[in-house]
């Protein structure tokens, strides 16, 4: 309890137990030890001259890139163009191969619990890896261009539509489900008539949300060879023109910016 | 126009009782319809039109991605421990101190955010610092820090915890903005100062999800990690990066099911540390 | 017509929710199924139409073994037998139409739902039933559009459009208010007489059962404990199904359905009544 009396006999309100405190003491040492352990290993990791220099560094990258060359601009038209089919296109491929391996995983739509440990592996092993990497793997097989950058958000797309949509399966309502088999529908009809019009709605929602998402992590794919706007942002660090990577920026933010906006409103309306 | 409904529902029930019936159009206005299909088609020629396959260099590289599934069977945890080791412990460091640097600084940017506690001109600096931070990806931030701090983890520590503020103070904001505001001026009501206030009744309301959410920002910065090291951040990524253009793809299985394992178990670990807060 | 036997139902947990079930019900019968929370009655109205397997025992509809049976042949037996939920159990965010179409699943082809090209006859046939239940204005709303007691119309022309044998009816008015519990327990009862269903109803309101079946089985902790005709069914016989109770002397449950002697009741009354006198609960 924590209420205790002292030794005068007066009631001591505590927030928590002995024991419970000196838990948490020991807990909060064990964490801010390992943390000043963590920061040690990088600390030796580090060149600290460098690091001394860095406000120099920064104000001298800021002066480079100021002002911005705006008639970069005009070239990045086409690689622009890349990036949003790279993450549209990308998006559609992944939704397409997300959307029955979502139903295979739910646990109430699944076949049979060996398809749904198979299909929850291909899930997590989609989310563990970043797009990036997806990316740098394709382009070592596919060669450089749009198309490994369409596949590599495609791949990182799956684990993560699959895994929000079919926990959105795995809570809707079973009576409707019940009612629809009580009819004699088949399996299928089920999904057609008692989940999906349940899962449509997060559906939609999540499709755009990682579209928005895909838009902002296609802008990169570029540094590993996948096309896009990251092509020439690669190009323009390597010759050290600055000012082009500030353009570049611009770009990327105002498309970032856009791309959010829309996919808000579009939740917002489904919603 | 109600009218016009009317006239439309009196139609689809004499339809129906003829046994004529249709789904109802998702788009009530035909020629809208037809605009926003006609559109689809034309963006999916167009766009597939620009995508550029070299056929050739895709069958060189069939073969390349056979081996590559095949290094799956067998991965090669060991010809290059050392460096994998390093690169883990690298990643793994760079991890935690930038969650943790990352949700202390989350913190008062994310009730800068907050509309209802924050003064105006508090409230558009902590927005735009963190919409800067949300746009731009971690990689593209990674970049300049290596400029300005040199090669190395630390450059990628600033860029995961930079990534962690805008990420916690956003969703922190937005839990602020939603809280039940009774307790707070039930606390305030008791003549409590501002410091007191935020103790007693906001920090109670928003902590169980602050910590839930700062785990999973832990998840999503150790996944960071691994490709940061691409651009000289440090970390699991650049001996990633090694291994595949060494076309060694044995290592880069074994990084890859080891990067894997670690976020399963990070997710794993989340979700009990989120149960027990709760 | 359907002929149950030796029915038995035990849960993974080992719960016994039914023991050895003799029913025989024939053709245009309405029986309803009485009994307190936890005896069974959903258990075994879900039993005939395999919602819920059976451990054990036989059922027969007409001369098909229901329990046998699987895939295809299941799917068949199912469409002969309609069924109507407590809570309405539609799908909210298809239209009423379409709600009262799906009643016709396992008459058409996958391809045919999905694209919901129903036959000709199955639209007329259901825009029919929805006149008939009084909602043909609402063909194109959203079923969560709808009130309570309309959405149970929609209910009851689904399990019709399935044109069954057998109607199975669980629980159709405790989500409801009195009166319009009993303009749709009115409704099933003619509609029931117009196409000579049998049915099953489910019913915890003991005072609906009376007035609306021809024949009332009790049921208490998965046994049948009373088979017989409403005014068979005497207060001795309630507290053999429901327990002690006073039975006579509860004016209440005649106009108020809801009212049927759930714990949570009594125990609220049971604050305010020592609210009322002053006394500190």
């Amino acid at each position: 309890m924590p209420v205790s009396t002292s030794p005068h006999g007066i009631p001591v309100w505590r927030l928590r137990t002995t024991r419970a405190q000196w838990l948490q003491f020991g807990a909060w040492l064990l964490g801010i030890s390992l943390f000043l352990l963590c920061w040690k290993v990088i600390s030796d990791n580090t060149m600290w001259v460098f690091v001394e220099d860095a406000g120099r560094q920064g104000s001298d990258l800021l002066s480079r890139m100021m002002p911005p060359k705006w008639e970069y601009a005009s070239i990045l038209w086409k690689p622009m163009w890349d990036t949003l089919n790279i993450a549209t296109l990308g998006t559609a491929l992944g939704i397409v191969m997300a959307f029955p391996v979502a139903f295979l995983a739910a646990r109430n739509t699944t076949p049979h619990p060996l398809v749904r440990s198979l299909a929850l592996m291909v899930i997590v092993s989609s989310r563990s890896i970043n797009s990036l990497i997806w990316a740098m793997l394709l382009v070592t097989i596919l060669g450089p261009g749009v198309l490994a950058g369409i596949i590599a958000i495609a791949l990182r797309s799956i684990g993560f539509v699959g895994k929000l949509l079919y926990e959105a399966i795995e809570e809707i309502h079973p009576t409707p489900v019940e009612a629809i088999s009580a009819t004699g529908a088949s399996r299928l009809q089920i999904m057609n008539y008692g989940v999906l019009p349940q899962v449509m709605p997060a559906f939609a929602g999540i499709s755009v949300y990682r579209w928005d998402i895909n838009i902002r992590e296609s802008t990169v794919l570029g540094l590993v060879g996948a096309g896009g706007i990251g092509l020439q942002l690669n190009a323009s660090i390597n010759t050290l023109a600055w000012n082009q990577v500030s353009v570049i920026f611009v770009m990327i933010f105002a498309t970032v910016l856009v791309s959010e906006w829309i996919s808000a409103r579009v939740r917002h309306a489904i919603i | 126009m109600s009218e016009h409904a009317e006239a439309y529902l009196d139609a689809r029930q004499q339809a129906a009782r003829q046994g004529q019936w249709r789904r109802l159009p998702l788009i009530h206005r035909q020629w809208l319809r037809w605009a926003i299909a006609l559109g689809v088609v034309v963006y999916l020629i167009l766009a597939l039109a620009s995508v550029e396959v070299n056929w050739a260099r895709v069958a060189e590289g069939t073969s390349r991605g056979l081996r590559f599934i095949g290094a799956f069977a067998q991965p090669d945890f060991m010809s290059r421990s050392g460096d994998i080791v390093d690169g883990l412990i690298e990643s793994l460091t760079m991890t935690l101190t930038s969650t943790v640097i990352g949700v202390m600084l989350a913190i008062p940017v994310g009730l800068g955010a907050a509309r209802n506690i924050a003064p105006l001109p508090v409230y558009v600096v902590c927005r735009s610092i963190i919409a800067v931070s949300r746009t731009f990806q971690e990689i593209i931030i990674a970049i300049l820090f290596v400029v300005m701090f040199g090669f190395g983890p630390l450059a990628g520590m600033l860029t995961l915890a930079f990534a962690t503020i805008g990420f916690m103070a956003k969703l922190l904001a937005e839990d602020i903005e939603d809280l039940d505001w009774r307790q707070v001026e039930a606390v305030r009501a008791t003549g409590a100062s501002w410091w007191q206030t935020m103790n007693h009744a906001i920090q109670p309301q928003v902590m169980p999800r602050l910590i839930g959410l700062s785990m999973y920002r832990l998840d999503i910065n150790f996944r960071e990690s691994s490709v940061i090291g691409i651009v000289g951040a440090g970390g699991i990524g650049a001996t990633l990066n090694t291994s595949l253009s060494r076309y060694e793809y044995d290592t880069s299985a074994a990084i890859l099911l080891i990067i894997i394992a670690i976020v399963l178990l990070c997710e794993y670990s989340s979700s009990h540390v989120r149960r027990w807060t709760q | 017509m359907l002929t149950l036997s030796g029915v038995t139902k035990r849960y993974p947990t080992g719960d016994r929710a039914l023991t050895d079930i003799e029913l025989t019900l024939p053709k245009g019968q309405v029986m309803a199924l009485i009994g307190p929370s936890g005896a069974g009655k959903s258990t075994l109205i879900r039993c005939v139409n395999r919602l819920v397997e059976p451990t054990q025992g036989s059922i027969r509809l007409d001369d098909v073994e229901l329990t046998r049976l699987s895939g295809s042949g299941l799917r068949k037996a199912r469409r002969s037998m309609g069924m109507i939920f407590q809570e309405y159990a539609l799908v909210d965010r298809l239209t009423v139409m379409e709600n009262v179409l799906s009643g016709r699943l396992g008459y058409v082809g996958f391809w045919r739902s999905f694209l919901r090209r129903y036959p000709q006859d199955a639209v007329a046939e259901a825009f029919r039933l929805l006149e008939r239940v009084g909602l043909p204005h609402a063909i194109d709303k959203r079923a969560d559009a709808l009130s309570g007691g309309q959405r149970q119309r929609v209910g009851i022309a689904r399990a019709l459009l399935q044109s069954p044998k057998l109607l199975l009816v669980d629980e159709p008015t405790a989500s409801l208010d009195p009166k319009t519990s009993r303009q749709i327990m009115r409704l099933i009862r003619e509609l029931c007489a117009e196409r000579e269903l049998a049915t099953i109803i489910n019913i915890h309101d003991v005072a609906l059962a009376q007035q609306f079946a021809d024949r009332i089985v009790g049921l208490r902790a998965g046994q049948i404990v009373f088979d017989g005709r409403p005014d068979e069914l005497t207060s001795d016989i309630l507290t053999t199904i429901y327990g002690e109770e006073d039975w006579d002397t509860s004016p209440e449950s005649v106009d108020e359905p809801e009212s049927d002697p759930t714990p949570a009741q009594y125990e609220r009354r049971d604050i305010t009544g020592a609210m009322a006198s002053g006394v500190a609960p």
